[in-house]
């Protein structure tokens, strides 16, 4: 049965749908060249790399926006 | 209980104090200014402690009554004709997110072109927004069914906002005599609301969201459903208000209908008047009646057939026009009922409805000579 | 500065790839917090973000309509505070819902002087309904509807002022900002939070649909915008105007023109006025 008001009362349920699906390039990202400067976890239009720079590849939709904002171009971006 | 002699828009003003809204967004027009000044006053005297939102247009008045609902408060607002018909959108989204606002429509005539004086055009052409309609025949009626309006919308089994019509300027701006309950009385009817699904940061919820057709249809049929189950709910809160404030309220009310021949079908203020002239018919011999529609929706297909479908012709009077169509009620009834119908069109504008009209409606009634009339006309001027 | 690692926007929304909305969203959101009311307008991020039966809000969310996002959080507002919860509202709402459709409801809440964080998110034109001009397209744009052609050129009329318009209703807090300065735009949110009564932030936006770029270079070109001048970060402090980032050396418009599709078809002479508009007022704000 719908919701009354179709209302949604499951918080970030969105995370059923995985987007991964979506992605044609893949961002690798190489850890030993990593330097912690964030932006890849900021500038995730998706928000699923978590602090230890894993990239939570279910959702990822293969932007490549983290590999362009790379400093030292730490994330490749791969097929697949 | 005091008596008071009131107009409509105070009463409507006491209602709203013994009801105690959480939050009052409104946007004045003529005629419900008063309305929205008596709420005002109230505040500013504290004696109705509600966050009163002056804003900016009707729009943002329904707009900020929903919000303020969603985030888990009982709300008002009151509008009249451009102004309802400018939260149009809205009324829509509100009865959709199956939010319980109360609104009062001071029933006035939609332009071109403009005019202040009243008709039942604007609330009767929101009549498919979800939105439950009563209509108040005098001062008394309209503080009544603020007070059965909340305790309606915010039924469980109902919660869809509901929309009390008072006529322009015949109730608005007439004082009349009229008991004012007591707070104890109210809150032994009203109990506070509790809303059904709120914006709370400990129990995040989204309201109002996008469906795309897997969905749609199944919200809106839910709709229709509590439309149908609040039949049953009106029915109980109008006996619960009758049992504690000694007033008994129905969807319909007959007026010598028993016995009669020809039943007049109308709603709000005209009823007074048209009473007065069953009453000199029936002096005279002859069979009329009428028949009050308190409840336009739901509308009362049951009750209604009952009582029209005993009488072998029924006029409808309509204080609207469905261009191309006729009036609204009139085609309510046909579609609904087996009554032997005659529609007329009458008050538009502001036109009155005198003895005289009424009269000539019973007449062309009898001998009808057209499916639709258009009472009142100065054939001069057409 | 410190920086939330809770995210309060879910991913699995249907924004695209490479969506700069969803990246100023979770952006302000982390410097909100966790008791935090969001009102959207219709547009994009409302019908990404919450396709029933699913929502992407952690947070408590609500939308009714595309003109009304400040009308609704002036009623939230209201409704929190008679309750004695003290949760910040904030209002999402796109330029076409904040600079066209919802002005007058926008100016009704600033006037009133609600305790609300009304966040544009501008990218410029209708990209929900599939790129359309609005108020907020900026001289020179193609759109669906201000095409180039024969005898045009694109919008003819400069971006309104937005920003400027709100400070000019004495709201205590008026900011720009871009999802390419996160620490900025952050910095901004917070103080918008702090502030009691009404704060307005304009955010630029880049849409990767809307614009004609890749994907990967929705960040990028938020930051050449303003690199070359071409958005200008500040914020209006009690009626207190300053510049919150001046760029080292300012970069040419050409290379932020060239890098969308929107303006390809501007020509040598278009992209000179654009430039001349553009030295003008860095020129007086000494940028």
């Amino acid at each position: 049965m719908v919701n009354i008001g179709a209302c949604v009362k499951e918080p970030g349920s969105t995370r059923k749908n995985k987007t991964g699906s979506w992605r044609t390039f893949k961002p690798i990202l190489d850890k030993e060249k990593c330097i912690d400067c964030e932006n890849c976890v900021l500038f995730c239009p998706e928000g699923c790399i978590n602090k230890d720079y894993d990239i939570d590849y279910d959702y990822c939709k293969g932007c490549g926006i983290c590999a362009e904002e790379c400093p030292v171009k730490a994330i490749k971006m791969e097929r697949g | 209980m005091v008596k008071k002699v009131f107009t409509a828009n105070r009463s409507v003003a006491e209602a709203v104090k013994l009801a105690k809204p959480q939050v009052v967004p409104v946007y004045p027009i003529t005629p419900q200014t008063t309305i929205s000044e008596y709420l005002a006053q109230f505040v500013a005297d504290g004696d109705l402690k509600a966050e009163y939102i002056r804003v900016e247009s009707e729009h943002s008045a329904i707009s900020a009554a929903l919000g303020a609902s969603g985030a888990g408060v009982r709300v008002f607002t009151a509008t009249s004709s451009q102004g309802l018909a400018l939260m149009h959108e809205i009324l829509f989204a509100a009865a959709g997110m199956r939010s319980p606002i109360v609104l009062v429509d001071a029933n006035r005539a939609l332009s071109a072109p403009l005019s202040i004086w009243n008709d039942q055009q604007d609330t009767i052409s929101e009549r498919d927004s979800g939105w439950l309609q009563i209509y108040a025949e005098n001062a008394q009626e309209a503080l009544d069914a603020v007070l059965i309006a909340y305790r309606v919308a915010e039924d469980r089994d109902v919660l869809l906002p509901c929309m009390v019509c008072i006529d322009g300027y015949f109730l608005t701006h007439t004082v009349e005599p009229l008991d004012v309950p007591s707070q104890e009385e109210v809150d032994q009817f009203l109990p506070p609301y509790k809303p059904y699904a709120f914006l709370d940061p400990e129990n995040p919820m989204s309201i109002g969201t996008f469906t795309d057709p897997e969905y749609y249809m199944e919200a809106r049929y839910a709709i229709e459903e509590a439309m149908e189950r609040s039949k049953e709910v009106i029915a109980k809160a109008n006996e619960e208000f009758a049992e504690i404030f000694g007033r008994k309220y129905d969807f319909i009310e007959p007026y010598q209908c028993d016995d009669a021949e020809i039943i007049i079908v109308a709603m709000g203020s005209v009823c007074g008047t048209i009473k007065d002239v069953i009453d000199s018919l029936r002096d005279e011999g002859e069979k009329i009646g009428l028949l009050k529609l308190r409840v336009f929706r739901p509308f009362p297909t049951q009750e209604m057939k009952e009582v029209l479908e005993k009488a072998s012709k029924v006029a409808v009077l309509d204080k609207n026009i469905s261009f191309g169509m006729g009036g609204v009620l009139y085609n309510n009834i046909k579609s609904k009922t087996n009554a032997d119908a005659y529609g007329f069109i009458a008050g538009l504008g502001g036109r009155d409805i005198t003895p005289e009209y009424i009269k000539e409606i019973v007449a062309k009634t009898k001998n009808p000579t057209r499916e639709i009339e258009w009472i009142g006309l100065k054939k001069e001027e057409v | 500065m410190e920086i939330r690692e809770e995210e309060f926007l879910a991913p699995g929304h249907r924004g695209c790839a490479g969506c700069g909305a969803t990246v100023g969203v979770r952006l302000a959101l982390k410097a909100l917090g966790k008791n935090t009311v969001a009102v959207s307008a219709t547009g994009c991020l409302e019908v990404i973000t919450t396709p029933y039966p699913e929502t992407a809000w952690d947070i408590p969310w609500i939308h009714v309509a595309f003109e009304n996002a400040a009308a609704v959080a002036s009623g939230v507002e209201r409704a929190l505070k008679t309750q004695g919860k003290d949760a910040q509202v904030v209002a999402f709402a796109g330029d076409g819902g904040t600079a066209d459709i919802g002005l007058q409801a926008l100016s009704g809440a600033m006037e009133r002087g609600h305790n609300i964080i009304y966040i544009c998110y501008d990218n410029e034109a209708y990209m929900n309904t599939g790129v359309q001009r609005s108020g907020a397209t900026p001289y020179g744009a193609s759109t669906t509807t201000s095409p180039p052609g024969k005898e045009s050129f694109g919008e003819d009329k400069p971006k309104k002022n937005i920003p400027m318009i709100m400070a000019a209703h004495g709201v205590p807090y008026v900011a720009t900002a871009s999802i390419s300065y996160p620490e900025d735009f952050m910095k901004k949110v917070q103080k918008a939070k702090e502030i009691d009564g009404p704060a307005y932030i304009h955010l630029h936006q880049p849409c990767t649909t809307g614009w004609g770029f890749d994907p990967s270079k929705t960040i990028e070109l938020g930051r050449l915008a303003v690199e070359t001048g071409s958005w200008i970060l500040y914020e209006i402090e009690d009626g207190e105007f300053h510049v919150t980032y001046r760029p080292l050396q300012r970069k040419m418009v050409d290379e932020y023109l060239m890098a969308q599709k929107r303006f390809k078809h501007l020509t040598e002479e278009e992209r000179e006025r654009i430039q001349h508009n553009v030295d003008a007022l860095c020129t007086e704000l000494k940028i």
